[in-house]
């Protein structure tokens, strides 16, 4: 930007390069961001619900992607415009923060971006559009606490925790054994629970998936699968009470990280060498030995000698183990990990009651099982199927469930789904809009019709007339009072959501609220869009 | 619209989507649809790198795996027989076609304005009920051993049937199942070698006890030992360099030049003492051996074998029942292999390495001769899947007819479901049980006989309680299984319709394709 004077001494700016960028102001810039974001939700809206529809991905190196994660959807899409970069991340962030209702969130910023286009074109400013959904979704939120029911649970009774984990995968291609796989998502998540301080770190489980078998076979292990195999094809495959040494360091000559030479000039020099190294191996297992492990874990590779010693002393050991698997394998056997042989002590090791070699399939597949540790709080979730795209598919929903599941434990209010919350809200923002004067009851109105759309779209993709279906759902809930009724998606002939069991975290749909307020409110405040042109 | 995503971003929507993804599937799955069954026919596959190499298969994974494809829905079917070749190693055409065919009904279902949601549905009844059906017709034969082994037998002879080596099926299915049988229950085919040699005919193959080596004895060493005494080691033994990091040799004078190299000579020496002292007089290394250790081991009268792959040595650790060993300081604790004889054999004009007379009979070898590499590559696939299928069997018991007798089994089942089920999910049930009996319809057409006739009958003949019938292939009619001997293994099948169903149904559910602009390569051309 340059500042200049005009020969009457008047000034004015030049913008460099002005030709070349291509800007928009005003309306014009509102209006684009709101057609942005809106073409954004469009695609997602036909995934949502329990009848939504896959989306099918290809990557820019031809691997293919299927799924119904809105986030992943998003993230694979490789969007280009600055509007719908915004709404990626907005579903990133409720990936990151509650793990589920992806895509409700999109639907739910697209449909607040159409209702504020139609105040736009009636003049009122967008500000003035933003305040008034703040006002709103701040009513619509403690109307959720309100409606919102505490769920009782115990480590014995997870029946309603599986329930709620049920509804988050009846939405994906795995719903066919979504039961089997809601009892694995708890189960797992209730093993690695802190209930007393009501948190549940997720890292501890890990999710394994393997191609091959059927969906049915999935399993959890309370212990770690590790995809290796024994450093020797010779060591033994099943190993029982194993105390397990967890090393960093290399079964190898040493290198040490100073900058060195050592020349060898004679004969005796030489041989010295020569026999240090050999004794060096030597003291390596030894070592290993004399603290009474049975088995070693390593996460560097093992020198050809080494291994024959290894092998040669009846020590197993596996090798090439990742950083991540290597902290989990610690965590579950109540190891620790040791950098340097010098420190190996017996009580450093870790232990636990079978590890076993299992294979599969006609290819030399090979995965190693950790079971029975000591402290049984890590464990996996080893996943079978068809096909890749479907492991991985299958993947993402259980993360759904965990996260579900780790949200209860949390805190275990829950809404009931299928819409309900959002007819109920969309009830209450609509009577309190009369209470406040000025343009934001306009706003606020709008906000209420926005809430709608999620049981529309949820209507729709379950191919009944959506019109119809919300209007007469949400004239049952004023008649009866009732802020359980939703959308019978499955057709069992009953629209209330309690009987049906469909349930949602509290947290996550006051979270898909908060977020989609906020990020359209950020889209209405741009009123000036400058991008550089293609060159 | 409004432009959300890249330039040479692609975006299918709604009936388009769903067209361009049964197109692609259809599309590969009538590609290998003529190779199906025992008349089917091969392929020729060109590669498009150096030397444009041909392979010519009859195996669907084989020629899946060579496509180069751009249809994402096609993707998924190519990946199904990948893994069904990695899982049971066989019907890999069977499924691409099944999911295809199931992919063309539901295309027509859709057309009569079905929801694919509702399709799913019913494919989903259908699949269940089909295994059910197929569960409760499997033969098990475990306790009876002559019975199971004339149950691989079938298995073998069926699945080799329609590969090349259906004219020696008998022979190859005898080595398959001797060589399977020999593993004991373990899937490990590792320890089968499969060495392909050529000249001669396929008739000339044979499966060898113990093992052989492709490798050549070191010059003056014996070339026949008898009861000898095998160290199989993976150990350097050209330079045996010191490992130390940072080491290096640095001299000042030619003398210590020749000292050091002395030094080194000794220290070899050394090592070879040392594996001599084992009281060996056979030494596989799997790493290369110089001439100087060679000559060593020739003055001991030692036979030593250099280079050996590390696949070959595991094998060899694994039926003389030795370690493999890689220090040699404590001979009193290395398990030494142990075979009645080594010689020098000769197939063809190679000389190999011949181990006989075994300590375990886990391992062995089968060598495969024929007119040219081609013929031999595709023997050699076509052993491998009936390997596969045999190892599964050995440990899933359980057996079924072939020649279309399990789709007519199933497809009776799944018909019966349609009428008892309401709605409209029982159109997808109909098309289910219609999409089953294509395949035995699609290995009629291959034969070149009547598949309208033959399907009719074959669907009265099954009308009948616990019909054996099936499509006999050679004789053109419909023929009782049993007398027969036409088996196929019940994981095979089953893992066909699972996977099929599954990949129709990944496929059904997208309503949106969208292709991202292909990553943008540096031109190197």
């Amino acid at each position: 930007m340059v500042l200049v004077f005009d020969e009457f001494g008047r000034r004015f700016i030049i913008l460099r390069e002005q030709e070349s960028k291509s800007r928009l102001r005003g309306l014009d810039a509102h209006k684009a961001n709101v057609a942005g974001g809106k073409a954004v939700a469009r695609i997602l809206r036909t995934s949502l619900g329990p009848k939504g529809m896959d989306k099918m991905l290809q990557s820019p190196d031809g691997d293919v992607t299927i799924t119904n994660d809105g986030a992943t959807i998003l993230e694979q899409m490789d969007v280009d415009n600055q509007i719908a970069k915004l709404m990626v991340e907005l579903s990133r962030s409720q990936d990151y923060e509650i793990g589920d209702g992806t895509t409700g969130v999109v639907v739910m910023a697209g449909s607040l971006l159409e209702q504020a286009e139609k105040l736009l074109e009636r003049g009122i400013h967008p500000i003035r559009i933003a305040e008034g959904y703040e006002m709103a979704s701040r009513i619509a939120f403690d109307h959720l606490e309100h409606i919102s029911n505490k769920f009782e649970f115990t480590a014995t009774n997870i029946e309603p925790l599986v329930q709620t984990c049920m509804t988050t995968l009846s939405s994906k291609i795995v719903n066919r054994c979504k039961r089997m796989l809601a009892e694995i998502a708890v189960k797992a998540v209730l093993a690695v629970a802190d209930l007393e301080r009501k948190d549940v770190n997720l890292d501890l489980i890990k999710v394994e998936g393997k191609v091959g078998g059927k969906l049915e076979d999935t399993e959890l292990i309370y212990g770690i699968a590790v995809d290796k195999d024994m450093s020797h094809p010779q060591m033994p495959k099943r190993i029982e009470d194993a105390n397990i040494a967890i090393l960093t360091c290399p079964f190898e000559p040493p290198k040490p990280k100073t900058k060195h030479k050592v020349d060898i000039d004679t004969v005796e020099k030489f041989q010295t060498l020569r026999e240090q190294e050999q004794k060096y191996f030597d003291e390596m297992v030894q070592k290993c030995k004399d603290v009474g492990a049975t088995l070693v874990i390593c996460q560097w590779g093992f020198d050809d000698e080494a291994n024959h010693l290894l092998m040669h002393r009846n020590l197993p050991a596996v090798r090439w183990v990742g950083g991540v698997e290597l902290e989990l394998i610690a965590i579950a056997t109540g190891g620790r990990i040791v950098p340097r042989f010098q420190e190996l002590s017996p009580e450093k090791l870790g232990k636990a009651g079978l590890v076993r070699e299992k294979s599969f399939g006609t290819t030399k597949d090979r995965m190693l099982y950790i079971e029975k540790c000591a402290n049984s709080r890590a464990v996996t979730i080893f996943i079978r199927g068809g096909n890749k795209m479907m492991i991985e598919e299958a993947k993402r929903s259980i993360h759904d469930a965990l996260c579900v599941a780790r949200n209860l434990i949390r805190n275990n209010s829950i809404v009931y789904g299928g819409g309900s919350a959002e007819i109920s809200c969309s009830i209450a923002v609509d009577a309190a809009a009369d209470r406040y004067a000025g343009v934001e009851q306009y706003a606020i109105r709008s906000f209420a019709d926005a809430l709608d759309g999620i049981p529309l779209a949820l209507a729709e993709n379950s191919g009944l007339p959506p019109i119809d279906t919300l209007t007469a759902v949400k004239s049952q809930q004023v008649k009866e009072g009732n802020p359980h009724c939703g959308i019978d998606c499955n057709d069992v002939g009953t629209n209330d959501m309690r009987e049906q069991n469909v349930f949602e975290t509290l947290i996550g749909k006051q979270q898909q609220l908060l977020l989609a307020t906020q990020v359209v409110k950020m889209i209405l405040k741009i009123d000036d869009v400058i991008t550089p042109s293609e060159f | 619209m409004e432009r959300v995503m890249k330039d040479d971003t692609i975006q299918e929507k709604g009936e388009r989507a769903r067209m361009a993804s049964f197109v692609g599937a259809m599309a590969i799955a009538d590609l290998v649809k003529t190779t199906l069954g025992p008349k089917g026919m091969d392929k020729i596959l060109q590669s498009t790198g150096r030397g444009r190499s041909v392979t010519v298969t009859n195996d669907g994974a084989t020629i899946l795996k060579s496509l180069h494809i751009d249809n994402p829905a096609a993707k998924v079917l190519v990946d199904i027989s990948k893994v069904q070749d990695d899982e049971v190693g066989d019907g890999t055409t069977s499924v691409v076609v099944l999911a295809g065919e199931l992919l063309r009904e539901a295309e027509k279902l859709v057309n009569m304005k079905i929801h694919p949601m509702t399709i799913i549905a019913g494919y989903r009844m259908a699949a269940e009920c089909a295994r059910n059906a197929l569960l409760q017709r499997t033969m098990d034969n475990k306790g009876n051993t002559d019975k199971f082994r004339s149950d691989l037998m079938n298995i073998a002879m069926t699945t080799l049937s329609s590969k090349i080596l259906s004219q020696d099926k008998e022979y190859f299915a005898e080595l398959a199942v001797d060589a399977v049988l020999r593993l004991k229950g373990s899937t490990n085919l590792e320890s089968i070698q499969i060495l392909k040699k050529p000249g001669g005919s396929l008739k000339d193959s044979f499966l060898d006890e113990g093992f052989i080596l492709d490798k050549k004895i070191g010059l003056g060493q014996p070339k026949r030992i008898e009861n000898a005494n095998i160290l199989v080691a993976n150990t350097a033994m050209d330079t045996d360099k010191v490992k130390i990091y940072g080491a290096r040799v640095r001299v000042d004078s030619m003398t210590k030049v020749a000292d050091i190299e002395a030094a080194e000579k000794q220290k070899m020496r050394e090592k070879v003492q040392k594996i001599i002292a084992h009281g060996i007089n056979c030494f596989v290394n799997r790493q290369l051996i110089y001439n100087f250790p060679e000559e060593l081991f020739a003055d001991a009268g030692i036979l030593a074998v250099e280079h050996a792959d590390f696949e070959g040595i595991e094998r060899l650790a694994l039926v003389t029942g030795g370690d493999i060993a890689s220090t040699f300081d404590n001979p009193e604790s290395v398990k030494l292999g142990h075979c009645k004889l080594i010689e020098e054999i000769m197939i063809g004009e190679d000389r190999l390495i011949h181990f006989s007379g075994v300590a375990m009979g886990q391992a062995c070898t089968i060598v495969l001769r024929g007119a040219s590499e081609h013929v031999l590559d595709e023997a050699e696939r076509s052993l491998h899947d009936a390997l596969c299928v045999l190892s599964q069997t050995v440990n899933d018991t359980r057996v079924l007819f072939g020649g279309g007798w399990p789709e007519m089994v199933m497809a009776k089942e799944v018909d019966q479901l349609a009428r008892k089920t309401p709605g409209k999910k029982s159109h997808a049930i109909d098309a289910f049980s219609r999409a089953l009996q294509a395949i035995p319809t699609i290995i009629a057409d291959n034969a070149g006989l009547d598949s309208a006739e033959l399907i009719s009958q074959l669907r009265a003949e099954h009308h009948k309680e616990n019909s054996t019938a099936g499509i006999d292939v050679i004789t053109g009619n419909v023929g009782d299984m049993q007398k027969r001997g036409i088996c196929e293994a019940f994981k095979v099948k089953q893992a066909i319709i699972l996977s099929a169903t599954e990949a129709a149904e990944m496929i059904l559910r997208v309503d949106e394709i969208i292709t991202c602009a292909p990553r943008r390569r540096e031109d190197r051309m």
